[in-house]
């Protein structure tokens, strides 16, 4: 097995995964109809990437698993995905504010995976990025909308971007498992990106009134699975709660 | 029994409808890349059109069953990922049908050309999601009737 190829899959169907479980949640409570619709789409989008990028991973893997095996079998220390994603929706501007920050990443990373030399990552970014700019549209006239709103709204996105903010540097790590695969014209380095989602984020930002921190420090430990927040956890528990108690349930 | 042409079947496949709009056939939302046979085999390659899209399976049982109720035993649905699935594939038929059921078909501008339903070109985005993964909603601000826009990706 190509254990960087597989550990590279596992992050990108992670990512999509968790962060597609996490808008899912607002399903039914969102707070009108067309929001509650266009969470639920995004969820959906999401869930289907995950399903490509797993697929993948299960085949390089080579062990018998399918891509619901990986998705629902697995605890916490073996997930792969950012700390950014996992942290709990909070109102529907943090959730929004989330989207943005990884939407912006998610763009860029695709646009770069699309020129992979694995035919097979080049076609599913080819795919996925085609939504991640429908997403990027929708994230960033949101969050600059909510920013240049009321008072009220505009605290709460500036709560938002305060509370989210040390969870954006963990996207642009390279680790050995990125630079591999870099040097091999598989993937992108992350840190090569950032300069590109700075470009992104901060014009979008300022026109939605919202002041950036300043201090870059960074959380880190989800993408390597060394350290996920205690949030994880508890969101495996709700999503993996019935193919733990019935497993190899069919319908 | 003679094999059926290729021809024969994208005809058969053009009379299947899609689940969620049944006005147009699954030819028509040019997901259907392919039909082959392979010996005795029968091979249709079929897109996704949003990758999440829970029409996905449906889709590729309706097309077996249609297959094998025009006497086709043996077939294999490939999903192709790439080139990845674009609105420039629908048909023009297809265009046409989306219209006339009250779907604004998709257009490269980004928002529909008109009203659906009377054809006003006076018309507003509600929301940039819809009913199903494919569509947006809009509005008419003549006629005041919200519609569905097919998105353009």
């Amino acid at each position: 097995m190509d254990a960087a190829l597989f550990e590279f899959l596992l992050r990108q169907g992670d990512n999509t995964l968790v962060l597609g479980h996490r808008v899912s949640e607002w399903c039914g409570v969102a707070p009108v109809l067309e929001e509650d619709i266009a969470l639920a789409n995004t969820a959906l989008d999401l869930v289907g990437q995950t399903q490509m990028w797993l697929d993948y991973a299960a085949e390089v893997e080579g062990a018998g698993q399918s891509a619901d095996d990986l998705a629902y079998r697995r605890d916490v220390w073996d997930f792969r995905s950012l700390l950014l994603l996992e942290q709990p929706n909070g109102d529907f501007g943090q959730t929004l504010m989330r989207q943005f920050l990884f939407d912006a990443f998610n763009v860029l990373n695709l646009r770069a995976l699309e020129q992979s030399k694995d035919q097979r990552i080049a076609g599913i970014a080819a795919k996925a990025v085609k939504e991640a700019l429908y997403h990027l549209d929708r994230s960033r006239e949101t969050v600059v909308a909510l920013g240049d709103g009321t008072a009220e709204s505009n605290a709460r996105m500036q709560a938002a971007l305060n509370l989210l903010w040390p969870y954006v540097g963990e996207m642009f790590i390279a680790d050995p498992v990125d630079l591999d695969l870099a040097q091999k014209g598989i993937a992108a380095d992350p840190s090569t990106l950032r300069a590109a989602w700075d470009a992104t984020l901060r014009p979008a930002l300022t026109d939605a009134m919202l002041n950036i921190p300043e201090d870059d420090f960074a959380h880190k430990g989800g993408k390597t699975g060394a350290r996920h927040s205690e949030h994880l956890g508890h969101m495996l528990a709700v999503m993996q709660s019935l193919p733990r108690a019935y497993p190899d349930a069919r319908w | 029994m003679t094999r059926p042409t290729t021809d024969q079947i994208w005809g058969w496949l053009d009379a299947v409808p899609d689940p969620e709009i049944p006005v147009i056939s699954v030819v028509d939302l040019g997901i259907v890349r392919g039909v082959e046979w392979d010996g005795e085999t029968l091979e249709v390659a079929v897109t996704p059109t949003y990758s999440g899209c829970p029409a996905t399976t449906i889709i590729a049982f309706d097309i077996e069953t249609a297959l094998r109720d025009h006497g086709i035993d043996s077939i294999r649905i490939k999903t192709r990922i790439a080139p990845a699935w674009t609105t420039d594939w629908l048909t023009d038929k297809g265009r046409r049908k989306l219209e006339t059921y009250g779907i604004a078909p998709p257009r490269a501008a980004g928002g529909p050309e008109r009203c659906p339903h009377c054809k006003s070109e006076d018309v507003e985005r509600i929301s940039q999601f819809g009913s199903t993964p494919c569509k947006a909603q809009w509005r008419c601000t003549d006629c005041l009737e919200p519609f569905d826009y097919f998105k353009c990706i």
